[in-house]
């Protein structure tokens, strides 16, 4: 997948998501860190090109709320930014890739502190399988089914699919 | 003490018993950890889960309020359990030894000791004796890690770097565990620093502390960045070290007109409890100039980062790693350099 082609899914997901919610107003996007604050500032402007209206982006760190903390490095150098109270929008959370479905649930977990949305949606760049939770994506870039010795890498040049070491 | 805090100790528990464990990497750690943390502080629920299941006991065989209440709530915004012991209700009084009331806390399955005493070294004999990582929260004249830590971080909020920026802490030196830790922390920073104060209110060795000393007030007050006021600690003066309280503010309190005098980016800082009228002028506190209460906000957030960097990654795996340059590969089985 290169550049193009994830421009066109972005693009395709933009619509997806005001096909959805009949707009963008009450819309916020929240970018998991590090790989879908990107994202998330690329379907915020894309949101704004097709629709017109102004769709508040921030990111979010989860490294607190994981549940295998201890088990992993954490990463608390990237910052959280959520201006404003989210009771009552509706939240878009962005990523990357969707794997395992542990850092959605931490995701979750983490914006409740923020406020009680009306909706939380997901949007994810690539989708690999492998769910060890009950979660799934609502706009999905690419459905890439791969072997968990696989890695996916998504940059703005695309996506990439690698063999770990 | 020697080595670094990133390495841990012999039974593999990492400890924060002095700032010279910590080195400069160590602080600036802490203080990038702190500003995540401060994020924290500002949410809605400010509250984590990062050490849920975790207990943190306080030990305190001296009277402390901000100190401990500050540990407390940093525990508690990190989802951990708190326990708390204090001197004057406990079995202390009854005649227990040190090493029995610790022990006894530990065997509560602790994970974290906070601890203060009047005699230095407590929190040092501790880590060798106690399964648990230990903080020191002041052990007599000695140090209070994390008293200069949150002033470090203090300053680097309403200055930006510490290095090359002149610190004057004034008065009482000697009695100081909060000038000992915060001029160690500051020359690993490369901050300058001027010691003021009487030669009675000095600490014998200073002379082997590498800073500059003076007993001028308005001398040093013109080229310092920072006034650190210390409280004149009036209980331990066992012995005659002054005239009167009076003669103490004339020649060495920071009055309203000396807090004028200052540049006009200087700020005034005191770790509290403060005497008002004896080392800082009754109106001073509530100048713009002053960070105090800034000081006890702030402690909350570095406090977090250190409960946090002692507890929140297990020994042996660094908390600061960049997982995009070292995919996450070695410690999980399943790659999740892309995210979860």
């Amino acid at each position: 997948m290169d550049a193009e082609a994830l421009e066109r899914a972005l693009r395709r997901m933009a619509h997806e998501i005001i096909e959805r919610n009949g707009g963008t107003a009450d819309l916020v996007l929240v970018g998991l860190q590090t790989g879908g604050v990107f994202l998330a500032e690329r379907l915020a402007l894309l949101l704004a090109d097709i629709d017109g209206g102004d769709v508040p982006c921030g990111s979010l760190d989860v490294a607190m709320h994981r549940d295998d903390i201890g088990l992993r490095p954490v990463l608390v150098q990237a910052p959280t930014t959520i201006s404003g109270d989210l009771t009552g929008r509706t939240v878009v959370l962005v990523d990357d890739v969707l794997y395992t479905g542990r850092t959605v649930r931490a995701a979750l977990d983490a914006v409740c502190d923020f406020g009680r949305p009306r909706a939380v949606q997901l949007a994810v760049m690539v989708d690999r399988g492998h769910r060890e939770l009950p979660i799934r994506a609502d706009y999905v870039g690419k459905n890439l089914p791969t072997r968990r010795d696989e890695m996916v890498d998504v940059s703005d040049r695309g996506v990439v699919l690698g063999i770990t070491a | 003490m020697s080595g670094r805090i990133a390495e841990p100790a012999g039974d593999g528990r990492r400890h924060l018993l002095s700032i010279g464990d910590l080195g400069g990497e160590g602080i600036r750690e802490i203080l990038r950890l702190a500003d995540s943390f401060a994020e924290v502080n500002t949410r809605a629920i400010p509250k984590v889960p990062a050490l849920r299941g975790r207990t943190v006991a306080s030990l305190f065989f001296e009277d402390s309020t901000r100190t401990r209440l500050s540990f407390e709530t940093a525990a508690k915004r990190l989802s951990a359990d708190t326990a708390t012991f204090s001197a004057g209700s406990s079995s202390l009084s009854k005649g227990e030894s040190l090493r029995d009331t610790a022990q006894t806390v530990t065997a509560m399955g602790v994970d974290c000791v906070v601890v203060r005493h009047r005699s230095a070294g407590v929190a040092v004999q501790l880590s060798r004796w106690l399964d648990a990582a230990v903080i020191n929260a002041g052990d007599g004249r000695h140090e209070h890690p994390t008293q200069a830590l949150l002033d470090c971080y203090t300053i680097r909020q309403r200055l930006g770097d510490i290095a090359g920026r002149h610190v004057a802490i004034v008065g009482d030196i000697a009695h100081s565990r909060v000038a000992r830790s915060l001029v160690a922390a500051l020359q690993l920073l490369d901050g300058g620093v001027t010691l003021v104060a009487p030669a009675t209110l000095l600490p014998p060795a200073v002379d082997g502390w590498g800073v500059g000393v003076s007993s001028r007030i308005d001398d040093v007050l013109p080229r310092a960045d920072v006034v650190y006021l210390l409280r004149l600690q009036r209980e331990r003066q066992e012995r005659a070290l002054l005239p009167s309280l009076r003669e103490f503010h004339e020649r060495f309190g920071l009055s309203a007109e000396r807090a004028r005098s200052l540049a006009d980016h200087a700020i005034v800082m005191h770790p509290g409890p403060m005497n008002r009228g004896v080392e800082i002028g009754s109106e001073v506190p509530e100048m713009a100039c002053t960070t105090i209460s800034e000081q006890v906000a702030n402690g909350v957030s570095v406090r977090m980062a250190v409960l946090f960097w002692l507890l929140g990654a297990q020994p042996g795996i660094a908390s600061t790693p960049d997982v995009e340059a070292a995919p996450a590969a070695e410690q999980a089985p399943a790659a999740e350099v892309a995210g979860g």
